[in-house]
């Protein structure tokens, strides 16, 4: 026999290429499983009771109170109608401005072939219906005050959406050579004209619109009601709601709404998790029962091997 | 050469018959014969891009990823980037194409030295040396000593005496001694007189081409006359010219129509059957992948009709709702193509690779003594390895070690060789500790015969006249040539290794054959040199099955000594010999029982006027015209009567180390071994037993053996009726439903009992015609074992082709010989043994290693782990794609079937990549379901890859089912979770954005449970994989979501912080929780119960260790107890042949001048061997082992001339 040092050809005696490495080898016994899905399935209720409950609270109108638009039957979530808008204009870049990317068509150019900016299809769909909220006290109108800021994710606010540099400290001068989306009645750096910041690609109604939805019913915030007397939440109360009806939705077969709600830790109203959670913990611990009992009746005998 | 190698196609109509001129070219090329250059390559220069390719492409896989590469750049339906898959498409191409072009330089580089091997040509008249390739049907060329035979050739005339050449035949049908060649006289007589055989111009009319390695037909045509040719007259390509300082010879077949060439089986591109059963489920994928499309190309439709166009405000479309249907159906190709993804086939081949390094990694299957490590030399074929149903071995050099030594025997009643213990009486085991026989006061003892039990030599020394008698029967009576180069240093060259064990027991034991004229034999009995005059020797055969000498001592006594079969010799003893009878019985069952090899040895004193008036006789007879044979025989039977038993020898046909082992764990595994050897039947049905094949407990052993096909037919009619009485003619063959081109597939039959079948080459040959191949693969697969003698290598591969045709079942062929080659090719996977001389087998082969047992580790471990790693790779890859890819099928029922993602395009593009490839691969590189231990314990853990358990048509549709569910789980649940709600601050939650952020995550989330689920041994590196995968998930996703990468390109990055908004919600986080827990508690529960209930073997050996906290199980080295009362027929594994030699009417004297050089010795351990199993001669090309060069046997050392007188 030759030794180590002379055979040349041996392999290495290590754990990897032995295939000896040490590892955790974990075996769906009994011991782990019954226990295990009791666990879960008492975890699971426990949570489920948590989130129901949380669910059920957000019934009341207490403050603060969120207004909302829903459409439904409107398909934001169609691809081409999603891949419809260019991010170099919309993040301020002068230079998509003159030439629109591709994506946009048919909404690059409007008839004179002029630039469309914000192009593309979402940009010209947004969405321009207004409301006023009333609250009829002795008959009287009383007017809800709304908050339109901070409805659009911060990040979109601050990081992905930009106007252009202002020229001649006009907003207006920055779109000059532009043309307004076709079916927008003002151009963007006119979209509110109460507020000049909240102009151009930065308009928070905007930026909510342009979050496109990912199903064809959807909600977008439409305004927060944390002012005044309402800021504790709409008190009981008759209330009238004015709305400028600009948009469209009948020749689509959609539908409109109003949604006003308040929100919980877990967001706004959907009953589901609870109920899902309630659900499988449940049968989580039926189904450790049944385990048990199946273990119990053919437990196989360690011999049979 | 052609240009595409066409030639094989454009073939000639078959040729009838083969007209040859010598020395005549121009006659010769008429026929447009081929020439002796081979080619085993596949491309040149030119056709390689083109052909490579176009084989490439070939693959489904391939054109398929093609086809979607085209469809990517059509901006119309192009619903993802194209670089996604160009970039591993062309990295998989050239990989393959490299690995194929380095294949085939190597071709093209040991064809190009075979065809440049330098042979002498004699060109009109003169003798010129001239490469292999430019040889031509109808030259004559001029072999010298120790060359490789160039082609087919009629031998001519030689160097030796009687025109006879020897040559080696090792490489074509793997026998180890030397044959006899003979031409014709007329041939013979021109010599080495190059003018005459310059100018001969005999014609040869002989058989077209073909493989039959043992017989040929034709004439010569010389003078006018007409002389018969056959075998004995023609030299083949591949055997090796010994002993023979020059030949003549005449080519018949060159090249590619040499019986060599024939013989070699096509080389074949071998697939393993998961890659057979994939290529059915990528169709079957591709069926689903167009039927998912079908359904939303007219989903598009619909809605186009009845909602899209309404929607027309808001984006204009499409008008035509059947060309939108139409597009949507392409783009829906691209986004769903994920089902076959393309990283399926490179983590096959990686995986494949990796475990292959864990074979030649592997130090348990390393052999120290000749350092070999075992060897993957093909790295595609792994998971074959765990779904072996049948082995076929080759017997010498692979089951046995080919060496002989003389272990035990019984001489006068008492038996001799085993070692007991001094004061108990126990018997010992005999290992390396025990202390030898010392033969040191013999100084002609050969130092490396072993022998243990030192009452033989005391005997000897004691001088018993058994004993000497004993010894000397085993030092007269054989065919052995003995060689003294120097004074005292003896070299016996033997036509068997059997005899040769038993001449070098003599001569240790003190009675040492010294040499031998053809009229006398010279022995040194103890020291004191005697010669005997041998009188006739009455050589064995077959049927006589026992071979005599009759001998005159110095002393003048004529005596006859006879050695043979048990049963031959007892018919033949005088009857005063009952008593010892019955004792040597006893001894012969407790060798037979061991394994060993028996010989029974007898003796009779002749009275010297019968032996004169015999020998009359004799001669009359061996003259005689007329049924010379059967005169001869009777001669032989009538003086070999009355003999008196001396004893009887056992010898041990040297297994390699734990072959019976091996055999018994895989027979465990159920894995059926079928022996097909080039030996003779008694041979190889005593390896049978010896190792373990055939046992003595199994109901019956069939031999077959018949000479006509009736009778084979009957003989397997009979068996089969004898195992299974009832069985209906027709009922086992099944129709093969699948890819219509097998025709039928022959079932597997139960059968009560064990049974055996022995079958011989003649019978095999018949029962392979295609009219009785399916009666004879019915009945051998009934046996648990089966054992196939004297087939020729195409045999070997026939009856390989034969089971992988009809049976489902995978092939595995082991062998270390060029006789080998055909059967190893032909098997689904072709293992060689390696650390010998010849390397043709492992040159061919699939994976390498030295000893047969290392087949069990091989089979049993790495098979097994190789074939469960691909198993669950493949169901998980399965599982984790379609599971990514149905969820896109249910969104397009919520966004108008528009072909919209549901994810990101950057996670798209990682997924595969990054996400979830390393997870999978660790599992496939590291799992065990148990260690090799106890997958060694359990053999039975085998039997489910036999059976395709883990990976199947059903298994798959398991994965889709899975999937399904799973998807629907991890879309429905998120949009459940989503719908109408918002953020906790009551901003945007169920965007786009953020519900592809969710889906993600739920995804991600579930399969690494589910492959947590899956994986059932958790190495460091897995955990590192799993982990660092999700870690990566989250961190990429951040990483993509940031302003910095938006800033760069914003339509790429999108998705700019949907990651912060999005995952910072608790509600998120109880949805991604509730999603994999709904996938993945099912999967437990049904998991648990099916253990619980019909727990798998897996199951009960994995519970099992569980409970045994210590996971070792000890290495087991039972001794095996054999108990047999089979004996072997004859032990001589030798034909007819020499016998002839030494006493024809041919005198022989030694040569005037004595070529010596000095002699390697053969020997390698204890035991005789008498020339290795030598050296290769490759078709390929390749000198094996240059060095060696075997010497003139002892028999050339005389020269014969003819002398009638007797």
């Amino acid at each position: 026999m030759k030794n180590e040092g002379e055979s040349s050809e041996r392999p290495d005696n290590t754990a990897f290429t032995q295939q000896r490495l040490p590892a955790w080898q974990p075996i769906l016994s009994a011991g782990i499983v019954i226990p295990g899905f009791l666990i879960i399935g008492l975890a699971f209720i426990g949570i489920g009771i948590g989130l129901f409950l949380t669910s059920q609270t957000i019934q009341v109108l207490e403050g603060p109170v969120f207004f909302y638009y829903g459409l439904s039957n409107y398909y934001q979530n169609f691809r081409k109608y999603g891949v419809s808008t260019d991010y170099y204009q919309l993040s301020g870049d002068t230079q998509y401005f003159k030439s629109p990317q591709d994506s946009c068509s048919p909404y690059s150019y409007d008839s004179q072939n002029k630039p469309i900016v914000p192009c593309g299809a979402i940009a010209n769909s947004f969405f321009n219906d207004t409301f006023e909220l009333y609250q009829i006290i002795n008959g009287t109108k009383k007017l809800v005050p709304l908050d339109g800021k901070g409805i659009a994710w911060w990040t979109d606010y601050n990081i992905k959406y930009r106007n252009p540099t202002l020229v001649n400290g006009s907003l207006a001068n920055a779109f000059d050579g532009t043309s307004k989306p076709l079916n927008w009645p003002r151009p963007a750096y006119e979209l509110d004209l109460t507020d000049q910041n909240n102009n151009g690609f930065l308009n928070q109604d905007f930026l909510v619109w342009m979050r496109r939805a990912a199903l064809p019913q959807f909600r977008k915030l439409y305004r927060r009601i944390t002012e005044g007397d309402y800021a504790a939440g709409l008190p009981a109360g008759n209330y009238s709601l004015t709305v400028h009806y600009n948009y469209q939705v009948l020749n689509f077969d959609g539908q409109k709404k109003i949604i006003f709600s308040n929100v919980s830790w877990m967001g706004g109203k959907n009953d589901f998790l609870g109920i899902a959670y309630l659900v499988v913990g449940s049968l989580c611990v039926v189904m450790s029962v049944v385990m048990l009992i199946v273990y119990a009746k053919f437990k196989f005998s360690e011999d049979d091997v | 050469m052609s240009f595409f190698g066409l030639d094989c196609v454009r073939k000639k109509e078959r040729e009838v018959e083969r007209k040859i001129r010598a020395n005549d070219r121009e006659y010769n090329s008429t026929f447009k014969y081929a020439t002796n250059s081979i080619k085993t390559s596949k491309y040149n220069p030119f056709t390689f891009l083109p052909l490579n390719l176009f084989e490439q492409f070939q693959r489904i896989a391939n054109a398929y990823f093609l086809i979607l590469l085209i469809l990517q750049v059509i901006p119309a339906i192009s619903s993802l980037s194209w670089f996604t898959t160009v970039v591993p498409l062309v990295l998989v191409l050239s990989v393959t194409a490299a690995k194929d072009a380095i294949d085939d330089i190597n071709r093209h580089r040991s064809d190009r030295k075979v065809n440049n091997r330098k042979v002498n040509i004699l060109i009109n008249g003169k003798l010129t040396s001239d490469k292999w390739m430019n040889v031509q049907v109808g030259d004559i060329i001029k072999l010298e000593n120790n060359q490789f035979v160039t082609a087919d050739l009629l031998l001519l005339s030689s160097s030796e005496p009687l025109n006879l050449v020897y040559i080696e035949t090792a490489e074509l049908d793997g026998e180890t001694n030397l044959k006899v060649k003979q031409s014709l006289t007329v041939t013979g007589d021109m010599g080495e007189d190059l003018g005459a055989l310059g100018s001969f111009n005999g014609e040869v009319c002989c058989e077209p081409p073909n493989n039959r390695l043992d017989r040929f037909t034709g004439t010569l045509t010389f003078d006018t006359q007409k002389h018969s040719l056959d075998n004995e007259r023609v030299l083949l390509r591949g055997c090796t010219l010994r002993n023979t300082d020059w030949c003549f010879g005449l080519v018949l077949f060159a090249g590619p129509e040499t019986k060599l060439m024939q013989n070699c089986g096509k080389s074949t591109f071998k697939r393993t059957s998961i890659d057979r059963l994939m290529n059915v489920l990528v169709l079957f994928i591709f069926g689903l992948l167009a039927l998912m499309c079908i359904i939303l190309a007219v989903g598009n439709g619909i809605w186009e009709n009845q909602t899209g166009s309404e929607f027309n405000n808001f984006l204009p479309r499409e008008e035509n709702t059947a060309f939108s249907a139409f597009l949507t159906f392409w783009s829906y190709i691209i986004i769903l193509n994920t089902v076959v993804p393309i990283s399926l086939y490179v983590s096959m081949e990686v995986i494949r690779l990796g475990n292959s390094y864990y074979i030649n990694w592997d130090r348990n299957m390393y052999h120290a003594r000749s350092d070999t490590p075992a060897e993957a030399r093909t790295t595609t074929l792994n998971e074959e390895l765990g779904q072996i149903k049948y082995v076929f071995s080759d017997k010498t050099g692979t089951l046995t070690q080919n060496i002989m030594t003389f272990n035990k025997c019984s001489i006068n009643g008492k038996s001799y060789g085993d070692v007991y213990q001094q004061y108990s009486g126990e018997r010992l085991e005999i290992t390396e500790e025990t202390t030898p026989v010392d033969f040191s006061f013999n100084p002609l003892a050969d130092p490396k015969f072993l022998f243990y039990d030192h009452s033989l030599i005391e005997a000897v020394k004691l001088e018993l006249p058994d004993v000497q008698a004993f010894f000397r029967l085993l030092a007269l009576c054989h065919t052995v040539m003995a060689e003294e180069k120097k004074e005292g240093h003896l070299v016996y060259q033997a036509q068997s290794p059997d005899e040769g064990a038993l001449v070098t027991a003599a001569r240790n034991f003190g009675f040492v054959f010294r040499s031998r004229s053809p009229e006398t034999i010279t022995i040194e009995e103890m020291g004191m040199q005697r010669s005997y005059e041998l009188l006739a020797i009455l050589d064995f055969n077959n049927v006589r099955k026992r071979m005599s000498v009759i001998v005159r001592s110095p002393e003048g006594k004529l005596s006859l000594y006879c050695k043979g079969a048990d049963t031959i010799i007892y018919e033949r003893l005088h009857p005063s010999c009952r008593k010892l009878m019955e004792a040597t019985t006893d001894h012969l069952n407790e060798f037979a029982g061991e394994g060993l090899r028996t010989l029974v040895l007898a003796y009779k004193n002749i009275d010297e006027d019968y032996f004169s008036e015999w020998k009359q006789r004799h001669h009359e007879s061996s003259v005689a015209l007329e049924d010379r044979e059967e005169k001869l025989d009777e001669l032989y039977e009538e003086i070999e009567k009355n003999m008196m038993l001396i004893g009887a020898t056992a010898i041990e046909d040297k297994l390699q180390d734990g072959v019976a082992l091996t055999i018994e764990q895989l027979a465990k595994a159920e894995i059926k071994i079928w022996v097909l050897t080039g030996d003779k039947q008694e041979t190889a049905e005593n390896i049978g037993y010896s190792c373990n094949l055939l046992r003595e407990e199994m109901n019956d052993v069939f031999t077959v053996a018949a000479h006509s096909p009736e009778e084979v037919r009957q003989e397997l009619r009979d068996a089969r009726l004898k195992m299974k009485p009832s069985t209906e003619p027709n009922k086992f063959l099944v129709p093969e439903v699948i890819l219509g081109n097998t025709p039928k597939l022959v079932q597997d039959e139960s059968v009560e009992g064990e049974y055996g079948l022995v079958i011989n080459g003649h019978s095999l040959a018949f029962a392979l015609e295609s009219g009785m191949e399916l009666e004879f693969l019915r009945t051998a697969c009934m046996c648990k074992t089966v054992i196939c003698c004297r087939v020729t290598p195409l045999q070997k591969a026939q009856v390989v082709e034969l089971v992988k045709k009809y049976k489902k079942a995978v092939t595995l062929a082991i062998g270390d010989g060029a006789n080998d080659v055909s059967m190893i090719k032909a098997a689904h996977i072709g293992v060689g043994i390696s650390g010998q001389e010849g390397m043709q087998a492992v040159l061919s082969s699939d994976f390498s290693f030295a000893q047969f047992r290392f087949l069990q580790r091989l089979l049993l471990v790495h098979g097994r782990w190789s074939y469960l790693r691909m198993c669950k790779f493949l169901r998980y890859f399965f599982y984790k794609n379609f599971t990514f890819t149905f969820v896109h099928f249910w969104y397009a029922f919520f966004c108008g079937f528009s072909a919209q993602t549901v994810y990101d395009e950057g996670f798209i593009t990682l997924y595969n990549l990054v996400y979830t490839a390393l997870p999978v691969l660790g599992m496939s590189l590291f799992d065990q379901d148990v260690n090799a231990g106890w997958s060694l314990e359990f053999p039975q853990l085998y039997v489910p890859g036999q059976l395709s358990q883990y990976f199947s048509k059903r298994a798959f549709m398991m994965c889709v089912l899975h999937s399904c569910y799973s998807s629907l789980m991890i879309f429905f649940v998120p949009y459940a979770a989503t719908y109408d709600t918002a953020r906790a601050d009551g901003t945007e939650g169920a965007d786009y954005q953020s519900f592809a952020l969710i889906t993600q995550t739920c995804l991600t989330v579930t399969v690494c449970v589910q492959l947590g689920l899956d994986l059932s041994y958790w190495t460091v590196v897995n955990h590192l994989f799993v982990w660092g995968s999700l870690g990566m998930f989250f961190i990429l996703t951040f990483t993509m979501y940031t302003d910095g990468l938006f800033r760069i390109r914003p339509s790429s990055f999108a998705f700019v912080g949907t990651a912060r908004n999005c995952l910072n919600q608790p509600n998120v986080w109880l949805t991604v929780a509730l999603t994999a827990l709904l996938c993945v508690l099912p999967v437990v529960a049904h998991r648990f119960f099916s253990c619980q209930i019909a727990p798998t073997i897996n199951d009960k050996v994995r519970n099992k260790m569980r409970e045994m906290k210590e996971p070792a199980p000890r290495p087991r080295h039972p001794r095996l107890t054999r108990r047999s009362t089979r004996r072997s027929g004859y032990a001589f594994s030798h034909a007819q042949g020499y016998g002839d030699l030494v006493t024809s009417r041919r005198f022989l004297r030694r040569p005037a001048t004595s070529r010596s050089t000095a002699f390697n010795s053969a020997g390698r351990s204890p035991g005789f061997k008498p020339t290795g199993r030598s050296a290769g001669y490759s078709p390929v090309g390749r000198e094996q082992n240059p060095k060696q060069k075997v010497e003139p046997t002892s028999l050339q050392k005389f020269r014969t001339v003819i002398d009638s007188s007797f």
